[in-house]
């Protein structure tokens, strides 16, 4: 069992200009910060990435949108940055807008080895255009592909030496479900620790969806919107 | 006429004890404010918890821990975490009792429009669509009228839509209205609000029962 690397570094030496990415996390919660860091640092560029969101301007994906690394977002949802905004209406950013349920289940039928799903999910709105539906039950659906990455990223909250990840809270989100759909899955984790330690029944990710795994560091865990009462 | 905290006050009668229920972003957040006394009602965020709390005490914000609307929250007792798969798997299955969310344009045959104004906004549909299509029970809260004074109660969607037939009810600050075959229903009247004031303000087939009562608030 040999997935356990160094870091961010090692962990993502083999991507390349072109690739296409699955990255957890909604808003600023549960990104993979390190491999982020380390793709801005790589300077990998022509990425799609799959991710619900597209950071804010100096955070998460935004960091890759600074630096013009990417060339395709697929995302549900992207209204906190305003570089992103700068860069799709001047044509250098290409986006496609998916349902947030289609994208997470997209990426469930890709773990499931389902090659597609059915959902009501943008019947009757633009997301319907070209798509081929199905009507069961008296109900219309649209047929959503599998996502096919080359790599899933993903950050979980804890791990061991097999790959088996636990998330916390609402941080767990996109992160199994891209675990699951990589074609290489690379997790990392706040802490790192040897098999036999975590307890299985509360594992969340199985390790045999994760190929990589190291310990990050320096989490910053940023908060978008600080609420309290 | 309501505020904003009002139409939230209305929306909150709706209530019943038992009800899972998914708030949406603005207005639709203020509905967990209104909590009628004796209900018990579970929220549902979209992003992966069911159980949804109160914000934190100041100090004690968790950043693993967020709504769909990215704000820093509680868990409460009877609390459960889960993937985005299983979320809207549960939106897709039926199960939310009731979702409430903003709109910018609702039609009289229960359209929406609520994630895109084209060449000015272009945010995204978050789990709208999923929710949309999928909710058994799907109340709106907005204004009636747009900042230029036009109606949001239309004949039809000029907006692209975020989804078909679905708007059961709509509560803005002129009234509370149901939709039906024969359009737009008003069931009750703003306080203050006259029927007359309504139709001014609807553009939609709008069907104006005898007598219709103030709401109480």
């Amino acid at each position: 069992m040999q997935k356990v690397v160094a870091d961010a570094t090692t962990a993502i030496h083999d991507i390349q200009d072109g690739a296409t990415l699955m990255l957890g996390g909604f808003g600023l919660c549960g990104i993979p910060e390190n491999c982020i860091s380390a793709l801005v640092s790589k300077g990998v560029k022509q990425l799609t990435c799959i991710s619900n969101n597209a950071g804010v301007d100096d955070f998460g994906i935004g960091l890759m949108l600074q630096q013009k690394q990417v060339k395709k977002m697929i995302s549900s949802y992207v209204g906190e940055n305003a570089e992103f905004e700068r860069q799709l209406l001047s044509g250098e950013l290409e986006v496609e807008l998916i349902p947030q349920g289609t994208l997470a289940t997209r990426c469930m039928a890709a773990g499931y080895g389902m090659p597609a799903i059915f959902t009501p999910a943008g019947v009757g709105t633009e997301v319907a255009i070209g798509k081929e539906t199905r009507v069961f039950n008296g109900k219309e659906y649209l047929m959503e592909y599998a996502f096919e990455a080359d790599f899933a990223i993903v950050k979980a909250w804890k791990g061991d030496t097999h790959g088996n990840l636990i998330f916390r809270a609402t941080s767990r989100n996109f992160n199994p479900l891209m675990a699951m759909a990589g074609k290489v899955t690379i997790a990392e984790v706040e802490e790192l620790v040897p098999a036999g330690t975590l307890n299985p029944n509360e594992i969340h990710t199985p390790g045999i969806y994760v190929h990589r795994i190291f310990q990050g560091t320096h989490y910053e865990k940023r908060i978008e919107q600080r609420t309290t009462r | 006429m309501l505020d904003k905290h009002g139409i939230a006050k209305r929306i909150a009668k709706e209530l019943q004890n038992g009800y899972y229920v998914n708030l949406g972003i603005g207005i639709p957040t203020l509905v967990a404010n209104y909590i009628p006394e004796g209900v018990e009602v579970v929220l549902q965020s979209e992003n992966g918890l069911l159980g949804m709390g109160p914000f934190p005490p100041a100090g004690e914000e968790d950043a693993d821990l967020i709504n769909a609307g990215k704000q820093t929250i509680t868990t409460i007792a009877g609390s459960s975490f889960f993937d985005s798969a299983m979320s809207f798997g549960m939106i897709r299955a039926g199960k939310v009792d009731l979702t409430v969310l903003g709109a910018m344009e609702v039609s009289d045959t229960g359209d929406i429009a609520n994630w895109k104004i084209p060449g000015k906004m272009v945010k995204g549909m978050g789990g709208a669509m999923d929710l949309v299509a999928s909710a058994k029970n799907i109340i709106v809260a907005m204004q009636h009228v747009n900042k230029a004074g036009e109606s949001k109660l239309l004949p039809a969607c000029s907006l692209p839509i975020t989804g078909l037939k679905c708007v059961k009810k709509v509560v803005t600050e002129l009234g509370f209205f149901e939709i039906t075959e024969e359009g737009f229903v008003l069931r009750e009247r703003a306080p203050g609000v006259s029927t007359e004031q309504i139709r001014q303000s609807t553009a939609g087939r709008l069907v104006v029962p005898d007598n219709v009562p103030e709401m109480e608030i």
